[in-house]
Parts: C-alpha cells; structure tokens; sequence
C-alpha cells in the first residue's frame, strides 16, 4: 500500500488540491456567497501597496506638470507684461477654460449639478486576469460603499460595484459580459438592455426589429434596473441592424473613451428626465403671409382665431377640425351646448340633418366674393336667397 | 545501451539539474507578477493581456522540476489571482495547479533551457490555460462563454515571445550551486 501512495503520490497531491479547490468553488456556487474572508485579505493587503505605487506615480507627475507649468507661466508673464490688456484678459480666460477642462473638477461640477449623491472615488487598479474588465477603485465600504451600487463620470457611466472590501471596491465595467443595464434612446424612447462584449463596445440587446434606432443616437439609462437612475448618459449607437429575433445595436460607451481614472460612486441615485433631443434649431425668417386679396375664398373656420397659428397666420384645418365643427353645428340646431347640460337632459340626435337655415352663419363656410371679415358680418345672407 | 536505460539516466539527469531559489525570490516574483497584473493596464491597456502569473508557474515548475511543487506553487498564484479578479475562488487556482504541474511533468522530459522550447512552452501553456479556464467556466459554472480561438492563439505567441524573456532574467535569480 505504502509503495502504491508512493508511486502515485504526485497524482494524488494533484486530485487532492484540486478535489479542494472544486469544493470551494462548489460552496459558492450553492451558497451563492463569496469566500469573503480571503478577498478581503488580498485585498486589503494589496490596497496600501498599490495606493503608494499610484501615490509615487502622481507625484511624480505632478511635479514634473507643475514645474513644465510654472517654467510656461514665468514666460508667459514675461510676454504679457509687454502685451496689452486685451491680451491678458484673454489668457485669464483661457486659464479659466483650462481649469473648467480638468477632469477633477469636472466630476466635482458633475457632482454638485446631479440631484444624486455620488462619492468620488480614484481607480486605483485593475482586476487580475487577461479579459478581466473590472477595475478595484479607493473607496469601500468604510465610505459607504456597498454592492450593486453605480459608477458614473460625467460623461456617462461607467459600471456597477461588484463587491466592496474595507478600503476598495471592485468595480464591474459596462464593458464586461456580465454586466447588463436597463436604457432608454432619447429620440425614440426605445427601451433595451445594455450589456458589455468583453472589448471596447457594449451592445443593446431585446430591441424589436420593428423599433427605430438610428446610428450616432444616445443612450441614457432608464432607471427600471435600480442601479442607476434615470437620466444617465449611457452611450452613442455607432451600429443599428435588424437581427434575428432583435436588432443588433453596437453602443460606444461615452463613460469610458479614453479609460477612467476617476470616477463617482452614485450613493442614492435621484431620477432625472431623459434630456430632449437638441435638434438644430436654428432662427429661421419666416415671412409675412400674403395679404387676402378680393378674389380669395377662405374657408371660415380658417377665420377663427382658434385656427391661427403662433404668429397669427392662417392654419389649414384638419379632417379633426371638420368633424368637430360638423358636430358643433349638430348641437347648436338642437339647442345643445356640449359640456354644459345636466345630466338626463337629452342626448344629441348626431343623425340630425343640418337644413341651410338652422346652420349658425359664422361656421358657414363663404364662397363668396367678399372678404372674409366682410361675410361674417353678413348674418342673415341666407343661400336660398342668393 | 537499451532504451530504457538511456531514458532512465536522462530522467537521473534531468533531476539532477533542478533548480534552486531562494525563498524571497519565490515570494516576491509572483506577488510582482500579480501586482503588474492588476496595476499596469491601467496605464498601458494592452498590456492587460500578459498573463504573468501564468508565466511565473509555469517557469517555476519547469525549473523545480517537481510535480508536487509545481502543482502548490500553481495553486498558490492561481488562487491569489482569484481573490483580486471578479472570478470565484478556484477558478484560477484549478487552472495554473494543472498547469504547475503539467509544467513540471515536463521540465522532468525535456531540455527546458533552450530558448526554442521556451517559446513553445510558452505558447503551449497559455493556449492549454485559456482552454481549462474556458472548460472550467462552462462546465462548472454553466456560462456560455466563447473560446476565441484566433485571440487565443495571437496572444498565446505574444506571451510566449514575453515568456522567453522573462526566463532569461528569472534564470538569473537561481541559486548558484
């Protein structure tokens, strides 16, 4: 027995640790719970090291940032003090373009604009394996953290917390897989969910072909999978198709172009309209209409003031219009003012024939030669008379 | 000589010639190797495809040449890269024990020295990785998860071409006998 364990003992090290490790993936999968205790151990231990790793990095950036910046400054001064004021005026501008641009301060905008509570929070690094697309970022549950919640940046965003540890969050980007989102397109109001496809683009899935989406559109988020609110921006389609059962919809995910450095971790989402879709809308002239000449024959509904348009010009009337007036004219020869009699008071007979005479002048339409303000004036012109 | 003979005594020899490291040394490479993984992507993106895990297993084992060694070194790693990856324990952990050692097994048989090997080594076990991860994460987990053959295939020569360079430097850092 001993010479059998020792001529496959290599083998049976082998099954052993992997027969342990299957249990260990077995309890997850049953419990549907993560073996916390030992994330969080190489978590917190690697925190702190890649915290002054990053810490070492900024530092040095910014130092060498500050000190290019502050040799462009001296010499920017030295020109200005010859220049005129204009000129100064222009380059305070430019600065303050310039510190608007920075991305910091632009998620703090972000952040005092949106109704939302959001913490921000720096990536600090990404998670192990080829295709992971997660990144752990420096805030956890000591923040408040905690898991399913959003993350965002002003442009859009970004993924949802997948699990928070003491001094870090595992962040879950939209690009994953795994991830999916309930969004909503600004034109068409079209609802799908999003979800990532392992590399730089995310897809739309669960959209009718009959559905219109159109290429270069937005997509905000719709608020139904309670992770993030309402509003968001999502992303622009680069690619619409019909596909078999759904469309097939290709999204560039705004919230991460250009990768995330840093990022805000919506806390209580607030829901917010999906904005309306700026259309170019620039001043167009509009002229006057023409004036009535003796000769032109106006219907007289075109004559109400009802009918007009914004800027007082004649609007056509619509089959809707005809139908109401025809019914209107039905109730004025019964007596009958719709909206105003009690109840029990009898109903209009609408198979009522108008006769010519029971027809209100003004709601009768004037082929005549007159002016339009000239017929109207004329009730008692009867057309058995003429 | 008879075959068995001559297998038997490059098989001696093969043993002979394992490869020791100091202790630092075991520790710090693959806690190096797992750092990189997780921090320098951030700043060069496509460097998110090095598995240097991966590599650090595999040239641990090939050099020890024990299978018993391979497999715990793998283990290690493999569950290390777990806990910071979004994967469920085990899954990187079965993984790199397999290929701890498979690696080993291999470093008993072959001149694993020679930069061409290396390469083909290296190659071989990324692919043999992507595919248990990929059997693992269908057969276990139950997701429908693709195995991109042609990706597959394309990084697995550039970790290898990385892999050949790496060695050289980790071959560096043995003991001297």
């Amino acid at each position: 027995m001993e010479t059998l364990l020792n001529r496959y003992r290599n083998i049976t090290v082998l099954l052993l640790v992997i027969f342990a490790q299957l249990i260990l993936l077995a309890y997850q999968v049953k419990n549907d719970s993560d073996v916390r205790l030992i994330r969080v151990w190489a978590v917190t231990a690697v925190t702190p090291l890649a915290r002054t790793i990053e810490g070492a990095r900024g530092g040095t950036e910014g130092f060498l940032q500050n000190y290019v910046f502050l040799r462009d400054t001296h010499a920017e001064n030295d020109r200005m003090r010859t220049e005129l004021g204009r000129l100064k005026l222009e380059n305070q501008f430019l600065k303050t373009e310039l510190a608007t641009a920075d991305r910091a301060k632009a998620l703090e905008a972000f952040e005092q604009r949106s109704l939302s509570k959001m913490i921000a929070a720096r990536v600090t690094a990404t998670a192990a394996g080829a295709s992971a697309s997660a990144v752990f970022v420096d805030r956890g549950s000591t923040a408040g953290v905690e898991k399913g919640m959003g993350v965002v940046t002003p442009d859009g965003i970004v993924g949802k917390v997948l699990a928070a540890y003491p001094t870090a969050s595992l962040v879950l980007l939209a690009t994953d897989p795994s991830f999916a989102a309930g969004v909503v397109s600004q034109k068409n109001h079209v609802r799908g969910i999003l979800k990532g496809m392992g590399h730089g683009n995310c897809r739309v899935d669960y959209v009718q072909n009959e559905e219109k989406v159109e290429t270069g559109e937005w997509f905000y988020t719709s608020g139904d999978d309670r992770i993030f609110p309402k509003g968001m921006a999502v992303g622009q389609v680069t690619a619409a198709r019909p596909g078999n059962p759904f469309q097939e919809i290709s999204l560039d995910p705004a919230g991460l172009a250009g990768g995330v450095e840093e990022v805000l971790i919506v806390m209580q989402g607030v829901h917010q309209e999906i904005p309306d879709l700026k259309t170019a809308s620039q001043a167009v002239y509009v002229g006057p209409p023409p004036p009535a000449g003796p000769n032109d024959a106006q219907p007289a509904s075109a004559q109400d003031a009802s009918s007009s348009g914004a800027n007082g010009a004649p609007v056509l009337p619509t089959d809707a219009d005809k139908i109401r007036e025809h019914y209107k004219d039905i109730g004025d020869a019964q007596g009958h003012k719709f909206g105003e009699n009690p109840p029990g008071s009898k109903p209009v007979d609408f198979n009522f024939q108008i006769k010519p005479g029971d027809k209100p002048p003004a709601a009768k339409p004037v082929p005549s030669a007159k002016p339009p303000a000239a017929s109207a004036a004329a009730p008692t012109a009867k057309p058995d008379n003429q | 000589m008879r075959y068995s003979d001559e297998h038997s005594l490059l098989y001696g020899q093969r043993e002979t010639q394992i490869s020791r490291f100091k202790a630092w040394v075991l520790l710090l490479v693959p806690l190096a190797a797992i750092l990189f993984q997780v921090y320098v992507p951030l700043f060069f993106r496509f460097l998110a495809y090095l598995e240097l895990p991966l590599i650090v297993t595999v040239y641990f084992a090939l050099m020890r040449r024990s299978p018993i060694g391979g497999l715990l070194i793998g283990a290690l790693v493999g569950l290390a890269q777990d806990s910071l990856s979004k994967s469920l324990l085990g899954m990187f952990g079965i993984t790199l024990t397999i290929i701890g050692y498979v690696a080993a097994s291999v470093g008993l048989r072959l001149d694993v020295d020679h930069p061409l090997i290396r390469l083909i080594l290296g190659f071989f076990f990324f692919v043999f990785h992507q595919f248990i991860f990929w059997v693992l994460s269908r057969g276990l987990l139950g997701q429908q998860v693709a195995f991109e053959t042609q990706r597959t295939l394309v990084l697995g020569l550039l970790n290898a071409i990385v892999a050949v360079s790496l060695f050289h430097f980790l071959d560096k850092l043995k003991e001297r006998a």
